[in-house]
């Protein structure tokens, strides 16, 4: 369930000509900006841009990116696009901006939503920046991570439950060997070829995996994601288990995701914004949960007591956090 | 009592047999009813009705008589037709029945039951999916997958990954997954910069062993086709040869790279190995194929290559080549997609 509140009554000039006022002047009135756009939704936002447009002949995101600035800044700027183009926003962000692609983003993008919603992100990738997702992941990255963050993003995968349990069974066994075979049981060492590896988290349909997973946890006593621990610097491994988790138990996997970079803040706001700007409207309400259960204290705490400022207050609008104001 | 059987003369032309009855064959009549028979391209449906219509029983045992490489009497007291001319000849009524299933079915149905086969016949036709996934646009051969899954409960993906090894179920798998852009809009810098990637890598190839080169996968696999075909003119300006025969040793490279950048010449070399002396029956079936799928997309450019690169219309070969219903079918495909 979404977090985010926002009143069935709106209107979009009105709100656009509050948003104006926050920019007129000086400063910039963030505390207006983030109690209007942190209570609209998607649909809401998009007429608001629409107004703005046509009132004051200007893009408002662009007025955003010039009158605030920081991780607001950042934060605020996607959460006022349209989802779908946040994804592929977010996608393109993390493959340039980088020196390095941030697989974690590609792997949410590929793995947290269904065949259709992956093509219409996208399509709409190719829209914006006229080249296919998968050509900017292949020709920034290398090696078996390119293999397989170009495989993920680009498969249309079945999306039927039915499982064959044979062959469950036996590509448990063949992960199995891949996995154990380089080093040992139990993990730490390298992986004996990814080749199989790749193809099965690449092909195979959601439910025909999590029959595998489970095989594979029979058969030889571990999950698969504590067989891949190892070496943090292996960052392909990093990636393989990040994209089994996904697959596994994605509400667990992004709860991970914002408690790590909430014990590694200084490095790590991107993340904390992504996954609450883009669940916001969807599943945050059961992160919240999760959260809670293995975190022992809540999210809207965690982010009260390690964030600052206006972004803090931004963060804490999406959660739905009413006090704050 | 015993009857003499003789034969003899009766008017022109006109022979009795031993049991007197009048043989009416010509032949003219005889090599038209072999040449229905023989095929390799359909059956001549309309001298087979004259001509068999019009025969009596003399005329017929007569004509097998006269077809030892068809019916032999050397085991059994009658003229036996052999048995895997038979079956040959099944198959060759039925090249008009396929032709017409594949020209009503839907694209992406026709699409997901070839990709189905390419990897279900023994040797596999790697060409075959390569044509499929690269000379279709990307949302066509969407279509193709979504129709696929539907068919048979597995991704696209999955089907082909399981039954390819080694690299080229790289390049399959990743041939098959990719969603190319189509717009127009190319990267100049890149264009250079992979277009001599793609020349280091070829000329530096000593054990053809270029298919493991990761960046010419890359390249070609996910790369628009507007931005491949601009490589390609690149590639002939800086080393003075087309990509795709420096390409020569691997054929499923040179294949892709003839899908993606110049597919009417991929056409017409198919078409003319389906008319060609000894064609195997795939590649006959591809005469079917290539015409029924290329007449609402690029049937003139195909045809214009064709009579280019071989020296006579396309039209021409076909109706030389084909028999009956079928070649009237193709003919009448071409002539469409030609006008279009």
């Amino acid at each position: 369930m979404a977090t985010l509140l926002a009143p069935e009554d709106f209107s979009p000039g009105e709100d656009a000509m509050a948003l104006n006022k926050a920019f007129e002047g000086w400063g910039t009135d963030e505390k207006n900006i983030i109690w209007i756009l942190g209570h609209r939704n998607a649909d809401q936002r998009k007429q608001i841009r629409l107004a703005y447009q046509e009132i004051y002949l200007e893009d408002l995101i662009k007025k955003l990116k010039y009158e605030l600035s920081g991780d607001l800044e950042r934060a605020v700027c996607h959460w006022i696009l349209d989802p779908v183009e946040r994804e592929a926003v977010l996608a393109y962000e993390s493959i340039i901006r980088n020196y390095r692609p941030d697989y974690r983003v590609i792997l949410e993008t590929a793995l947290m939503k269904s065949a259709e919603e992956l093509l219409t992100v996208k399509r709409t990738y190719q829209f914006l920046y006229k080249r296919s997702l998968e050509e900017d992941v292949a020709s920034h990255t290398s090696g078996d991570m390119r293999k397989f963050l170009v495989a993920v993003v680009s498969v249309y995968r079945y999306e039927g439950e039915e499982i064959e349990e044979e062959v469950a069974h036996s590509e448990a066994n063949i992960l199995g060997d891949e996995i154990q075979g380089g080093g040992g049981c139990g993990g730490g060492g390298a992986l004996n070829g990814a080749e199989e590896i790749i193809r099965i988290l690449s092909t195979r349909s959601r439910p025909q995996l999590l029959a595998t997973f489970n095989y594979y946890k029979r058969i030889h006593g571990t999950s698969i994601t504590k067989s891949l621990d190892g070496d943090p610097a292996d960052e392909f491994s990093a990636a393989l288990r990040a994209a089994i988790q996904c697959i596994k138990n994605p509400k667990r996997y992004l709860q991970k995701v914002v408690h790590n970079s909430i014990n590694r803040l200084g490095t790590e706001e991107d993340a904390l914004s992504r996954v609450i700007v883009t669940r916001a409207e969807k599943d945050l309400k059961e992160m919240k949960d999760v959260y809670l259960k293995k975190n022992g204290r809540s999210l809207e705490d965690a982010v009260a007591s390690e964030t600052t400022g206006d972004y803090k207050a931004f963060l804490l609008t999406l959660l739905g956090n009413q006090d704050y104001f | 009592m015993a009857q003499r059987k003789i034969t003899i003369l009766v008017g022109r032309g006109k022979k009795l047999n031993k049991e007197g009855e009048k043989i009416m064959t010509s032949p003219e009549e005889c090599e038209a009813l072999r040449k229905a028979f023989t095929g390799p391209h359909g059956v001549e449906e309309k001298s087979m009705l004259e001509i068999l219509v019009k025969w009596n029983r003399a005329d017929l045992t007569a004509f097998r008589k006269k077809s030892p490489d068809i019916f032999s009497d050397d085991e059994c007291c009658f003229e036996k037709w052999d048995s895997s001319h038979m079956k040959f000849l099944q198959n060759e009524f039925l090249r008009f029945q396929r032709a017409v299933i594949q020209r009503t079915m839907h694209p992406w149905e026709r699409d997901a039951l070839l990709v189905r086969k390419s990897l279900e016949e023994k040797p596999p036709l790697y060409n075959l999916l390569i044509e499929l996934a690269c000379t279709r646009t990307s949302d066509e051969f969407l279509g193709a997958r979504k129709a696929f899954q539907c068919l048979y409960s597995e991704s696209v993906e999955e089907f082909v990954a399981v039954r390819v090894d080694g690299f080229q179920r790289s390049l399959l798998v990743a041939l098959v997954s990719t969603y190319r852009y189509e717009g127009m809009r190319i990267d100049e810098a890149a264009i250079k910069l992979e277009c001599q990637k793609l020349g280091r890598a070829i000329k530096t190839d000593q054990n053809n062993e270029i298919e493991k080169d990761d960046e010419v996968l890359r390249i070609l696999t996910t790369r628009s086709k507007h931005h491949l075909k601009t490589i390609h003119k690149c590639y002939k300006e800086a080393y003075d040869s087309n990509l795709e025969e420096d390409l020569d040793g691997i054929q499923i490279l040179r294949d892709t790279v003839n899908c993606l950048c110049a597919p009417p010449i991929y056409f017409s070399k198919i078409l003319n190995t389906a008319m060609s002396v000894c064609p195997t029956e795939q590649e006959i079936e591809a005469l079917t194929r290539v015409i029924v799928t290329r007449t609402d997309v690029d049937m003139k450019d195909i045809a214009a290559e064709f009579n280019r690169e071989y020296g006579a219309p396309l039209i021409e070969r076909i109706e030389a080549a084909a028999l009956g219903n079928y070649r009237d079918f193709l003919v009448a495909l071409v002539k469409r997609g030609m006008a279009n």
